[in-house]
């Protein structure tokens, strides 16, 4: 970092050249932050830039020796074993997903691991003194013994914060904390890290709401691709969220898509009024009346952030897998159709590439001929009974034409590295036949040139005159493989655009407001 | 079928694994296998030849047939995810309605074995439906089921023993009849056993004949002729064994029951797409759901067909014992499950053959025949058996924890600069942390933590 060594403000933590790989991947190369005390610091970077990763670096989630560079804190060269050292110096990490039991009452969660105890014995008069001093410390005012269960999840935040406090936190680190919040609640919290700035106490924000950050921030670190790309100070630079965006976007984006071929055909497939509620939330629509239209031949992306109902949508549709159905009509060729249950949806040439394939997409145990007959195994069972000569000859055929990379076919999957592994998905659900491909994060975790393979896939489904729809958190693929955007906040689709008119600023402003302008 | 490549060396230790069975498993089967051996030929020297004597071995099978019965539909069960603690008290309860009906309300033998078959089929679909439709876990169902039908049992009989007609105990102690000239040998028992030697040489050509026709390489030739001489062997051994018992014995029925339902299971998980679905709702039932598969239809029909099961054993058990009585079938699932881990099977699902689980249960059986021929007493050979199940799937557990298949992949391992070395794990998820050197095994931490996949 370019900054002086000596800046005005005292440094709480100074973070210099970390860099942390995993097999195969370099998830931060060289990242510098530099936190200030007392300020309300935030980090901003597409997903998978790598702003979790550095979280958990200074965590010590990630443990000393397992990444290169130094953190300064407080002047001195840490080294956490693990987040109890991290949190013994005052460094609290709140995740994305909360970590309270929701079983356990509100008292017991500030306290966990932390009892107030003499001779072992749990002092819970003690305890619940303090949790109602710390409760009123966050603006909480539900009874100490009430359930984290029974709370909504923007008490449940405040819960944390209060049990950060509890660990006298100097350093607070909040990943997301507003992504499951309404307005009113995220209002809330907004207020309370600012008061606890009042106090002295550091923050460091990840938010994808820009208009947050540029409401409570006074400096903002760049994430892209692993690297810093700048440090900005809202105010002195007069920050605004283009500016963030265009520092977020960066680059010109590489020739590494490929060409556009095949024709676009006409409309064939018809999502109408879509809307899906929450599974166990009764009443939270996670999809809201969402109606879409996807071509033969077309590559259809879906925008959003993370949490934004793109993955709730697409499992609904296929086979009412996530969430429950609420109303909403499918239409192929002009008829309408049902997909009530998955192979339901699979004979009606519906296939969907999970985002998590390790979980969704595949049994780990199979090999990879079992794994790429495994959604439509009659095909190759006449009578019940599996033809393995076909089995083998079908996952071979596969195997050359995606170029697999195994020696044989009889291999585990989990052998595989994750490009491989997910082409063996491709492969699996191509096997079934689809006229409408749905891929959900399809090269999430791999690397750059098994993306590019799996792009050109994605065109040749497509040239074929099959419709594809392709839910990306990586804007570039997006504009680079698709002919047609839609974005979606808040399960609303809020824009419809054709790739070759959306930019990633027009993109990122329709994922982070609710203006509808859709022209169907 | 190429001659093998002279290039390799003649021996490869790795191919000794291709010998029997295929897929991940594998390893731990030739395993268990060898360790089978072991047991047989350690009991045969320290009992002086008697464990291999006709008598002991028909006796052997005879009492050790509905557990092995049992075991076949366990490992299916276990496969799924689940467990099936009731088995014993179903088998007592078809047990004494069996004999009942026989003895009491004057059915014929084999009317009432097909009573004893629908009574199994509807208690599996009792027990398959709170487990599949309702999605109560399987732990929990059977426990209450071995309650009710341990109850049951002692309710319909009025805790007394029934003793069963003649002409139903032949599946439990009959022997193939003897027929044709006489010449100091069964003759029904030589030709089964001359049709089982057929069948094994049949189905290594058919299977090597598979293997050319997927263009796979096979293992060498060597292999498949000394695999096919050693199982003649075997075979042909226990023939002879068979065929020259005590005048008036021969292979007893109920080995020939068990065969055949071990021939048709293996057939139908190996085979059939019932089969595949079973593995693949164990495996990850998450993915499997999203591949379109009747998770809940597979976890009923998995429960149901181990009752079914069930009620066999229990049939084949009163038979043999002549009576059926308020204590059968005590702690004969625990046998089952024994087996079924002892031969392999993963106690998360996902993971288990037939074939390993019969091992597995002939390991107990063997142990548990040798040790009384010893005069070990029943305290001791309970603690042996208790150790043996432990170090078994202690092994395996270790052994995967080190990222390898089992004691035999780590003798068969690829070296470090072999050609086709995999590559191992692949890329780790950016938001996973991963610590260890080479990644926990990735099927735990893929694994659903529910056991019941059903809400």
């Amino acid at each position: 970092m370019a900054l002086s060594e000596q800046a005005a403000a005292p440094t709480i933590l100074e973070m210099r050249s970390i860099t942390k790989e995993f097999p195969g991947v370099k998830a931060l190369e060289n990242v510098s932050l530099t936190v200030q005390a007392g300020e309300i610091h935030a980090i901003c970077g597409e997903n998978g830039a790598g702003k979790s990763t550095l979280m958990k670096v200074l965590s010590g989630v990630y443990p000393f020796g397992t990444y290169d560079g130094d953190i300064v804190y407080q002047g001195k060269v840490v080294r956490f074993r693990d987040i109890v050292a991290s949190e013994a110096a005052g460094i609290v990490i709140i995740h994305q997903e909360l970590a309270l039991i929701p079983e356990l009452s509100i008292t017991e969660n500030i306290f966990l691991g932390n009892e107030p105890r003499r001779f072992g014995v749990i002092n819970w008069v003690e305890a619940k003194k303090r949790a109602i001093d710390l409760l009123a410390r966050v603006g909480l005012e539900d009874d100490p013994d009430t359930q984290i269960k029974n709370i909504g999840v923007g008490k449940q935040q405040l819960v944390e914060i209060a049990k950060a406090l509890n660990k006298n936190v100097k350093l607070l680190i909040l990943d997301e904390p507003t992504a499951a919040l309404n307005e009113a609640d995220s209002q809330h919290l907004l207020d309370l890290i600012l008061g606890l700035k009042g106090r002295g106490i550091a923050s460091i924000m990840i938010s994808h709401k820009l208009n947050e950050i540029e409401q409570i921030a006074d400096s903002i670190t760049i994430i892209r691709d692993g690297h810093t790309v700048e440090t900005l100070n809202v105010k002195a630079d007069g920050v605004d969220e283009d500016r963030i965006i265009r520092g977020m976007v960066g680059r010109v984006l590489e020739n590494r898509f490929p060409e556009r071929t095949g024709e676009i055909g006409e409309v064939f497939f018809e999502v109408k009024n879509w809307v899906v509620q929450h599974p166990l939330t009764n009443e939270r629509m996670v999809v809201k009346d969402s109606s879409f239209t996807v071509r033969r031949g077309e590559v259809v992306g879906f925008a959003g952030l993370m949490g934004a109902g793109r993955t709730e949508l697409a499992m609904s549709i296929f086979g009412r897998s996530y969430g429950t159905f609420i109303s909403g009509e499918l239409y192929k060729d002009g008829k309408r159709i049902y997909a009530r249950n998955v192979s339901e949806a699979i004979d009606n040439g519906l296939a969907y590439v999970s985002e998590d394939r390790k979980a969704l997409g595949l049994n780990l145990l199979d090999d990879i001929k079992d794994s790429v007959v495994a959604a439509k195994l009659h095909k190759i069972a006449p009578g019940q009974v599996i033809n393995h000569v076909e089995e083998y000859n079908v996952a071979e055929a596969y195997r050359k034409s995606l170029r697999i990379k195994t020696p044989t076919v009889d291999e585990g999957v989990n052998k595989l590295s994750g490009g491989n592994q997910q082409k063996v998905v491709l492969a699996k659900w191509l096997f079934t036949d689809p006229d409408l491909l749905i891929l959900d994060e399809p090269t999430r975790g791999i690397d750059v040139g098994a993306k590019t393979e799996i792009y050109g896939i994605i065109r040749d489904i497509a040239a074929q005159g099959k419709g594809v729809i392709l839910i990306s958190s990586e804007l570039p693929e997006l504009l680079g493989v698709s002919d047609r955007i839609y974005t979606i906040f808040e399960g609303t689709i809020t824009n419809n655009l054709p790739a070759s008119e959306a930019t990633p600023e027009t993109l990122l402003k329709s994922m982070t407001s609710a203006k509808k302008k859709v022209n169907n | 079928m190429s001659a093998p490549d002279t290039a390799k060396p003649a021996f490869r230790f790795r191919d000794l694994s291709k010998m029997f069975g295929g897929g991940q498993s594998s390893g731990r089967q030739v395993g268990i296998l060898g360790a089978l051996v072991v047991i047989v030929i350690l009991f045969q020297i320290l009992t002086d030849g008697l464990t291999l004597d006709p008598t002991n071995l028909i006796n052997l099978v005879n009492q050790n047939a509905y557990v092995l019965i049992l075991a076949i539909g366990m490992v299916m069960v276990i496969i799924a995810g689940h467990i099936d603690l009731s088995v014993g008290s179903v088998a007592a309860f078809v047990g004494i309605v069996v004999a009942t009906s026989m003895v009491s309300w004057n059915f014929p033998p084999i009317v009432a074995m097909l009573l004893g078959l629908v009574i199994g089929a509807i208690i599996g679909a009792w027990q398959g439906f709170w487990v599949a439709y309702v999605g109560v876990p399987a732990f929990i169902v059977t426990l209450a089921g071995m309650l009710i039908f341990r109850g049951a049992n002692q309710f319909f009989g009025n805790s007394n023993t029934v003793t069963v007609p003649d002409g139903f105990t032949f599946i439990g102690n009959g022997f193939i009849p003897d027929f044709g000239p006489a010449f100091g040998y069964s003759n029904g028992t030589l030709i089964l056993g001359l049709l089982v030697i057929i069948a094994l040489v049949w189905q290594e050509i058919r299977q090597r004949r598979t293997q050319s026709l997927m263009g796979a390489e096979s293992a060498p030739v060597w292999v498949s002729v000394t695999k096919v001489v050693l199982l003649v062997l075997v075979a042909g051994g226990a023939t002879y064994l068979f065929a020259t018992g005590r005048l008036g014995t021969s292979y007893p029925v109920s080995g020939i029951i068990l065969g055949v339902l071990v021939l048709l299971y293996s057939f139908i998980t190996r085979n059939t797409t019932f089969g595949r679905h079973v593995y693949a709702v164990g495996g990850n039932w998450h993915a499997a759901e999203l591949s379109g598969v009747k998770i809940k239809r597979i976890n009923f029909l998995v429960m149901m067909n181990m009752s079914i099961l069930a009620s066999v054993a229990g049939m084949v058990g009163v038979a043999r014992a002549g009576a059926s009585g308020p204590g059968d079938g005590t702690g004969w699932e625990l046998d089952a499950i024994a087996a079924v881990f002892i031969g392999g099977a993963a106690v998360a699902g996902g993971i288990g053959t037939i074939t390993g689980s019969i091992i597995g249960g002939l390991v107990i059986a063997v142990l548990n025949n040798g040790l009384q021929l010893l005069g070990v007493s029943n305290d001791k050979v309970q603690i042996i058996k208790g150790l043996v199940l432990l170090v078994a799937v202690g092994i395996d557990v270790y052994s995967k924890r080190q990222g390898k298949p089992s004691l035999i992949g780590f003798l068969t391992r690829k070296r470090p600069g072999s050609s086709d070395d995999a590559p191992t794990s692949g890329s780790a998820p950016l938001d996973r942390p991963s610590v260890e050197p080479t990644g926990a095994p990735a099927e735990s931490s893929s694994r659903p933590s529910s056991i019941t996949p059903n809400v």
